[in-house]
């Protein structure tokens, strides 16, 4: 991708931590033409912008390799201004979107035109994600070499699986020639069969059909026989199950190149969650039960699932206010993200430096972006973070275009103060309100 | 009972009916002890009393239904309520309307209650919280249909002079059934022992925490029971590769006077209606008085006139009509 012109910045008073890199100290950063040149002991250079870090805590920016930010084609939902605000409002500097639009991005026509618009929104770094089959259909290999060559990170047809386990193999394999990972949502359609909530329990009391976890399981499963035979990078996406982290993290241990992605929702709810949140508790693959929701956090610890991603799939409020079963899947997540991952380190599951890991240098890392670092010579996009700062989701309403989320009204620890993409200041808690 | 309710000048319950989870045994005999002063009213020469004079019921059905609309629309009558009929065919539903605009428009009309009958699980809720008016949930997916649980537990009440201690079979879909959900919940509160009959393929996932036994072979689920009842098949569950077919069904599953002979003496059978012929039931000539089938249909317009005076009635003490001491 081509960069965008750098700015010069200094941050005064911090706290800078990279656990990734060992960076950790007092002080203030410097930043030049877009990168940082020094942290720590630094004085103010003549000229340079300067901004007080309040003492807060300065991370990498957050990658978050998962969302869907709508256009083109569903501008009513979010569009690529309103989803890039969202996205550095939660501290995310970089965000992988997925090709589920209309049109799907399958040419490098829709891939360029996502990068312009990124470019000129200037806010999070926006990494296009290509479709896998043309038009998600299923049936055809997209162009790879165009599409990388315009810029697409990764390929997916997200929202639904690589629809045959001969495509995949075709996706796979070719996909090397790139060194691109292949991203799968792993649902097998006929387990699912329509269903539109976990199946268990609650599902059964609420009369609604049941999405079950072997649903995941069995497309987890294809997935990785597969890409045991076809080489290629296999990333998985939203992993929800306790049977498909257990699945993976075997996989790991044979070492086949798999990597494994979850979101907040998965380790801090439940199918519970539908009985009062209603629709704003619908996505797919669905909350699941207390068992998988640990199991989810302990592929966390120990590393079975790579990195934190938020699926952040906005929708309109007369399609979530709707009957359960006639809703879309689907929440926000960019805005809430980091405040509900922070739990886990408030619980003792996690330490903040894996957090931090699993939300910047090891999402970056997986797909190759050239971000997620705060390292001297390093692109400076940061994030400043009050922990202990407290904030109500969406009481000041949501910078995406959309409201669907379970979170609304929860009150959270973990307020994102500033957030700076390429030395420029592209969010500053103080200085906006939402729209 | 009925002096206790009036004297409060609330209802036991409400706003709105939308499921049975959370009436108490003290509520269930409530509204069961209300639709007994109810049933005279049905055999008056003059089938009217003025309790809900001024009200309007509307009846929203989104499924086709013969004996739950009509037997609203008695009971609403019968307490002199004023009642439309909307139903999806005929109205700007089809125009793709959504259904919250539906309700929506309807209250502005003026609805003081809703009926709201719904193939989508939850959808009675969803609207009662955006609305103001009583909802009264018609049945909804395979979710909950809180009045014909109350007729069922009305009917066993009146047949078998008590519910605490019986033993119910419930046979069939149980995984689609409202009819279940809602009975399993009533029935168990008011103290009886309820069995689930039905292959594995029809039983719901994590029915662990169900205050039910389950059995999958009919002469042993239903073995000496007081009850059995016999749950609609939805014929299309072959096509969906729940049942082989509707014939080995009926076969495992139907009821008829040899399988009745198993029950325990004076055992009854009932069916919410409309029942296939020939699968869940046959014979039922031969069931001489066991069946109360058609005495669920006439009780079910008492319980349902007392679930409409009690959340819409608002306790008028002298329009309730004179219980001539019956109690």
């Amino acid at each position: 991708m081509r960069d965008r012109e750098g700015e010069s910045l200094f941050v005064r008073n911090v706290r800078f931590f990279d656990p990734a890199e060992g960076v950790s100290g007092f002080g203030n950063v410097l930043i030049r033409d877009g990168r940082v040149e020094s942290l720590g002991n630094v004085s103010p250079s003549g000229g340079v912008r300067e901004v007080d870090g309040e003492g807060g805590l300065l991370f990498p920016g957050f990658v978050d390799l998962h969302a869907h930010f709508r256009e083109p084609g569903f501008e009513y939902k979010e569009t690529i201004a309103s989803g890039s605000h969202a996205a550095v409002a939660g501290g995310f500097t970089a965000v992988c979107v997925m090709a589920n639009t209309d049109p799907v991005n399958d040419t490098a026509d829709v891939t360029r035109a996502i990068l312009e618009r990124a470019r000129d929104v200037g806010r999070a770094r926006v990494f296009p994600i290509g479709a896998v089959t043309r038009g998600l259909g299923g049936e055809h290999l997209t162009e790879m070499g165009r599409l990388s060559e315009a810029g697409c990170i990764a390929f997916s047809d997200d929202g639904k699986p690589v629809a045959t386990s001969r495509m995949l193999r075709r996706a796979l394999e070719y996909s090397r020639l790139f060194a691109r990972p292949v991203i799968d949502h792993c649902e097998d359609p006929e387990l699912s069969n329509r269903g539109v909530m976990n199946e268990g329990s609650v599902s059964s009391e609420l009369g609604l059909s049941g999405i079950p976890n072997a649903s995941e399981e069995v497309c987890v499963a294809r997935d990785l026989s597969v890409l045991e035979a076809s080489g290629g990078r296999l990333h998985v996406a939203h992993l929800s199950t306790a049977g498909a982290v257990r699945m993976v993290r075997e996989a790991k241990r044979r070492n086949l190149p798999v990597t494994a992605e979850t979101c907040p929702h998965y380790f801090s709810l439940t199918d519970e969650a539908v009985r009062c949140h209603g629709t704003h508790a619908k996505m797919n693959p669905p909350l699941r039960r207390e068992e998988d929701r640990l199991a989810v956090i302990e592929g966390l610890k120990d590393g079975t699932i790579d990195v934190i991603a938020t699926d952040h799939a906005p929708h309109a409020s007369h399609e979530k206010e709707q009957e359960f079963d006639r809703a879309p899947f689907g929440i926000i997540g960019l805005e809430t993200a980091f405040s509900v991952s922070l739990e886990l380190v408030r619980e003792g599951h996690l330490t903040l430096a894996e957090l931090v890991y699993r939300l910047s240098a090891r999402p970056a890392a997986i797909f190759g972006l050239p971000v997620g670092r705060l390292v001297p010579g390093g692109l400076a996009d940061l994030v400043l973070v009050d922990l202990s700062g407290e904030w109500k989701a969406g009481s000041r309403g949501y910078f995406s275009k959309s409201r669907n989320s379970p979170y609304t009204g929860s009150v959270m620890k973990g307020k994102i103060l500033r957030t700076i993409v390429g030395g420029r200041l592209v969010y500053d808690s103080e200085g906006e309100g939402c729209g | 009972m009925i002096n206790k309710i009036l004297a409060t000048g609330a209802p036991p319950f409400g706003p709105h009916l939308l499921s049975v989870s959370g009436l108490s045994p003290e509520v269930l005999t409530g509204i069961l002890d209300t639709a007994e002063s109810f049933l005279e009213v049905g055999h008056q020469t003059v089938k009217k009393v003025p309790v809900l004079r001024g009200k309007t019921l509307v009846n929203l059905f989104y499924e086709s239904s013969t004996r739950t609309r009509s037997s609203f629309e008695i009971a609403a009558k019968r307490l002199s309520a004023d009642v439309i009929n909307v139903s999806p065919t005929q109205s700007s539903v089809t125009k793709g309307e959504s259904l919250l605009d539906t309700v929506r428009t309807i209250e502005a009309l003026g609805a003081d209650g809703l009926v709201i009958r719904h193939p989508s699980s939850g959808a009675p809720a969803f609207v009662a919280d955006r609305l103001r008016c009583h909802v009264i949930n018609g049945g909804d997916g395979c979710h909950q249909h809180p009045t014909q649980a109350l007729l069922d537990l009305f009917t066993i009440r009146k047949r078998m002079g008590r519910i605490e201690g019986l033993k119910v079979a419930i046979v069939g879909d149980i995984l689609h059934s409202r009819v279940a959900r809602s009975n399993i919940m009533t029935l168990s509160r008011m103290g009886a022992h309820v069995r689930l009959v039905a292959p594995p393929t029809l039983i719901p996932p994590g029915i662990r925490t169900w205050p039910v036994e389950v059995y999958h072979r009919l002469d042993e689920g239903i073995r000496e029971c007081d009850v059995v009842m016999a749950l609609r098949l939805q014929l299309e569950r072959a096509a969906g590769g729940y049942i082989p077919s509707v014939s080995e069904y009926a076969r495992l599953y139907g009821i008829n006077a040899d399988v009745l002979d198993r029950l325990a003496p004076g055992a009854l059978v009932l069916h919410p209606g409309p029942v296939n012929r020939g699968v869940e039931i046959s014979g039922e000539e031969g069931f001489d008085d066991r069946s109360a089938i058609l005495s669920q249909v006439e009780f079910g317009v008492s319980v349902r006139m007392a679930v409409l005076y009690l959340l819409m009635g608002g306790g008028s003490e002298e329009a309730f009509p004179d219980k001539g001491g019956k109690e």
